[in-house]
């Protein structure tokens, strides 16, 4: 098991520690309803340094990008970032994650914790042909720290004694603190204001601790994997494993706006191209049960007696105080309003098909 | 940790409280709550169902996952409490008054030999923590 440099903090902080793939990373300090209404109402610190980190650096660098990603990075300009989709030739999704554009021949991609490795060994393997290209994998030498809500903004400035407001949303600056250079970037999985903020593994604890004891009197709260996940899930943010893995493609889900086109040539293009044509079978939907009871991964969807899909995402919502999921089901089923029921447990409850997000932020 | 010493417990961390000669209630420990922490739903067997001591009874679930509750001994619910359905956090706030489960009448009394001391239970929550 992989430990964060941040591990020693989190048991200071009573954490309820998890494996998480290969981590041990904090599922809740608390409760789990508390830590998610702390996000959305206030602000909260998360540990995210299990999540991949893979810097690209060559003159072909842009194109090679364009050649493995289904959203278009010509758009990027330096110090910006762009949420996208890897797909493999069948057009199933490999991972879906951040590409920083640092300058014109150097990227940074922000990999789910689950897929690093498979993301190197096949960026490696398509890199042949754009030469001289460095991939370097930085997960261990660089931590990342997420800091969410509608008061991070605010809180870092308190930290730094600096201001940050100028960082818009899917832009990214550098900031150098007492000698330490910190990458922030104002991007999150929480459905909430928020910034990310890259440093050197060694000063990781050192950052953690500023952040806590400038904020903690105006109620930052460090948050675990467990609020992490019931925040993305009301955003309707994906999570791949769940709502996304090889044999769904981008089409499929609620994230086909990933997928340019018309940006020329790409991985897994003329497959999705077909499909678009033909149209999918199936649909990715966000539903909300009607009667009670708790959807989890896996479980059943019908349709009367027909099976119809499968539970991609399923959990409370603490802001909707509603039971929602996301599910793949059959395409002709995938509209607002339909009723639909999820089995659980040898039962089946009703549910119906609502439009997500399930919860959208105010915006200032 | 709270373990009210005129209760019996299992090492599944249900406890039993006698009423009368036959009928018992039923709930979960402090111990069991706290390790749950949220919990967000509770489903209850239907008043009639005949329950085999061991066996999955209830089932409560908290904002990560789901978990099975054991019937500490064998015999007929002949009462719910739908109140915990409606507040699943009363299960939480007060898991030996208002979050209690269910009711029982006990088809065998032997089986009252099975259960746990608080003193005994002590020991399983202290093993466990």
């Amino acid at each position: 098991m992989k430990k964060t440099p941040l591990y020693d903090a989190h048991l200071k902080l009573n954490a309820k520690m998890v494996s998480f793939h290969d981590y041990v990373m904090p599922l809740q300090y608390d409760s789990i309803i508390s830590e998610h209404h702390c996000v959305r109402k206030n602000a909260g610190i998360f540990d995210i340094s299990h999540m991949g980190r893979i810097e690209l650096f060559g003159d072909k660098a842009l194109p090679f990008i364009q050649q493995i990603i289904t959203n278009d990075a010509v758009r990027l300009v330096d110090n910006q970032a762009l949420y996208t989709l890897i797909c493999n030739e069948q057009g199933g999704i490999i991972d879906d994650i951040l590409v920083y554009r640092r300058h014109e021949n150097q990227f940074m991609l922000v990999v789910n914790c689950s897929n690093t490795e498979k993301d190197l060994l096949w960026l490696r393997k398509q890199a042949i042909d754009y030469q001289p290209l460095k991939i370097r994998d930085l997960t261990d030498r660089v931590s990342l720290i997420a800091l969410q809500g509608p008061q991070s903004v605010n809180m870092l400035e308190v930290a730094f004694k600096s201001k940050f407001d100028y960082i818009k949303r899917f832009y990214f600056d550098d900031y150098v603190w007492n000698g330490i250079r910190i990458t922030i970037s104002r991007t999150g999985y929480t459905g909430e204001d928020g910034f990310e903020l890259f440093v050197d593994a060694k000063h990781a604890v050192k950052l953690w601790n500023l952040l806590i004891e400038k904020n903690k009197q105006d109620g930052l709260r460090p948050i675990g994997l467990g609020a992490r996940d019931t925040l993305r899930l009301e955003a309707c943010l994906l999570l791949y494993g769940n709502d996304m893995d090889e044999t769904i493609t981008p089409l499929e889900t609620t994230i086909d706006w990933t997928v340019k086109f018309d940006k020329g040539n790409f991985i897994g293009r003329d497959a999705l191209l077909r499909q678009k044509i033909k149209g999918v079978d199936r649909k990715l939907v966000g539903f909300e049960m009607i009667d009670r009871g708790i959807p989890r991964h896996g479980y059943t969807v019908l349709k009367g007696n027909e099976t119809i899909g499968r539970v991609a995402s399923g959990s409370f919502s603490p802001s909707t105080k509603k039971n929602i999921g996301l599910c793949l089901i059959k395409s002709q089923y995938a509209k607002m309003g339909e009723e639909l029921q999820i089995q659980i447990r040898d039962k089946n409850y009703n549910a119906r098909v609502v439009k997500t997000p399930f919860y959208k932020r105010e915006f200032r | 940790m709270n373990i009210p010493s005129e209760l019996l417990y299992t090492k599944t961390h249900e406890w039993v409280k006698k009423i009368n000669s036959k009928e018992v209630i039923v709930g979960i420990t402090d111990f069991a709550q706290q390790q749950l922490k949220d919990i967000v739903f509770v489903e209850l067997p239907s008043v009639g169902k005949e329950l085999k001591m061991g066996k999955p009874c209830a089932v409560v679930e908290s904002v990560k996952a789901a978990y099975d509750i054991y019937s500490p001994l064998s015999g007929k619910v002949v009462k719910v409490n739908h109140e915990i359905q409606e507040k699943p956090q009363l299960v939480n706030e007060d898991p030996y008054g208002d979050g209690w489960f269910l009711q029982i009448e006990i088809a065998n009394l032997n089986e009252f030999n099975s259960l746990l001391s608080p003193s005994q239970y002590r020991v399983i929550t202290e093993s466990e923590h």
